[in-house]
């Protein structure tokens, strides 16, 4: 019988190597995997490699993995918020290296990595100071630049519902990056807030299907509210 | 005395010149006033870059949740008919020339339409892109709504940009707090002045060619 979910997400994440590269979801506090990010902390794997839209908010979730100092690098495409003091300090102490990527390419350069595409070629950043040094090809009159995929060892979403085989379904705007990170990921974790039967999900509704999961986990949910600048404008 | 349109006005001046039926995606900041300003019999779909078309407004009071926001990470809603979707067909409505409007603030825009509107370029300054090179590049048309000066006095619509690009010769029209400048192959074009503003006197402090805009 095929069943991916574990008891904890402390478990879940048991086998985290250092220097792993790690794809974690959520734009902003939608979809962040908190009790995963802070499953990651407990595990203590260090020089990792995270992947995210953003650079952390407050002092929880991504945040609070950088400060607990297991982040060598953070691949983002919007880093600085009212709220992302933890990055800062580290980024302007040079504790922390920063690969700024557009944000189409970075999630096409996840989803390329799901799909199995060794590198496309894409309209954005040509001419700008982010696609300096790239490739580039004119094709049919248009200039573009050479970008490759983005692999993870591991990816760490946020999902609603799951099942044992690892279908997925996700609430509202909080889906984001999880369904191209589960696709790009040698081992996808889910943490989702509810765990069905087989066929609890229908199957038109199932967003991640479970063949791109590998490991799930039953977490309470958090009522998310914003933090406070520090000092400063919101 | 020249009497500057309001942040206000300058949204009603977008709002006026998108269409009906228009996918539109409104950056951060001040094109998100945008929304405010369009007519109520005026179906305009509205994209937002984390995974929503059919966004509608802010939720009343205590009615926040924040696994429905906006670009901004602002607690919005869906209204009937709405979509979500995962990030990489949210970009690819952006990058494969689906959407047909953006609103973007700006540094600096050069005659030509090159946009710069990411970075300073100052060493200490921590750069931060999101979604604006996509929207540069993908959206259909990219209109730009900004301050016509910095806080210095000197003009954001540029010769060249000094300023790290964001995009080459994207934008198609600049709403301003003085005009509304149409940019197009053989040069600018300037309406919607400003109470008080001649076209001369925007060419000065704008340093750069502009023609009237005709009816």
């Amino acid at each position: 019988m095929i069943n991916k979910v574990v008891e904890s997400a402390v478990q879940a994440l048991a086998d985290v190597p250092d220097g792993a590269t790690i794809l974690i979801g959520g734009f902003g506090s939608a979809g962040l995997p908190t009790h995963l990010t802070d499953a990651l902390i407990v595990r203590g794997a260090r020089e990792l490699t995270i992947v995210n839209n953003n650079a952390g908010n407050g002092e929880h979730g991504l945040a609070a993995l950088m400060k607990a100092g297991c982040v060598r690098k953070i691949v983002c495409s919007f880093p600085r918020q009212a709220d992302s003091w933890v990055f800062d300090e580290l980024w302007r102490a040079g504790k922390i290296e920063l690969e700024l990527v557009p944000q189409g390419n970075l999630a096409e350069r996840i989803r390329a990595a799901g799909a199995g595409i060794a590198a496309f070629f894409t309209a954005t950043g040509y001419g700008t100071e982010l696609a300096r040094g790239k490739e580039t090809r004119r094709i049919g009159g248009r200039d573009y630049v050479l970008e490759y995929p983005i692999h993870g060892d591991y990816a760490l979403v946020a999902a609603e519902t799951g099942d044992r085989w690892g279908n997925l379904s996700y609430r509202m705007t909080a889906r984001n990056f999880g369904p191209i990170m589960c696709m790009a990921a040698r081992i996808a974790v889910a943490q989702v807030h509810e765990i069905v039967e087989l066929g609890g999900i229908h199957p038109e509704h199932v967003v991640t299907p479970g063949i791109f999961v590998k490991r799930l986990v039953h977490v309470e949910r958090v009522r998310y509210k914003p933090t406070a600048a520090r000092g400063e404008e919101q | 005395m020249i009497a500057r349109h309001s942040r206000d006005q300058m949204a009603r001046h977008v709002a006026r010149d998108i269409p009906e039926g228009a996918y539109v995606n409104l950056g951060i900041g001040m094109p998100t006033l945008v929304a405010n300003h369009i007519p109520p019999e005026r179906e305009i779909v509205l994209q937002s870059e984390n995974g929503l078309l059919g966004m509608g407004p802010a939720p009343a009071a205590g009615l926040e949740d924040y696994d429905l926001i906006n670009a901004g990470k602002q607690p919005v809603t869906a209204l009937p008919g709405a979509s979500f979707f995962h990030h990489a067909d949210s970009f690819a409505m952006m990058r494969g020339g689906h959407l047909d409007i953006c609103v973007l603030g700006a540094f600096q825009v050069a005659v030509n339409g090159d946009l710069a509107n990411w970075h300073t370029g100052a060493p200490e300054a921590i750069p931060a892109v999101g979604g604006a090179m996509d929207l540069a590049s993908g959206a259909k048309e990219v209109y730009v709504m900004m301050e016509h000066l910095t806080k210095q006095g000197k003009s954001k619509i540029v010769e060249r940009c000094t300023y790290p690009l964001t995009g080459l010769g994207c934008v198609t029209r600049v709403y301003t707090d003085l005009a509304t400048i149409h940019i197009r192959p053989e040069g600018l074009f300037a309406g919607d002045l400003s109470k008080g503003l001649t076209l001369e006197e925007l060419e000065r402090i704008s340093g750069v060619r502009i023609g009237a805009l005709g009816p």
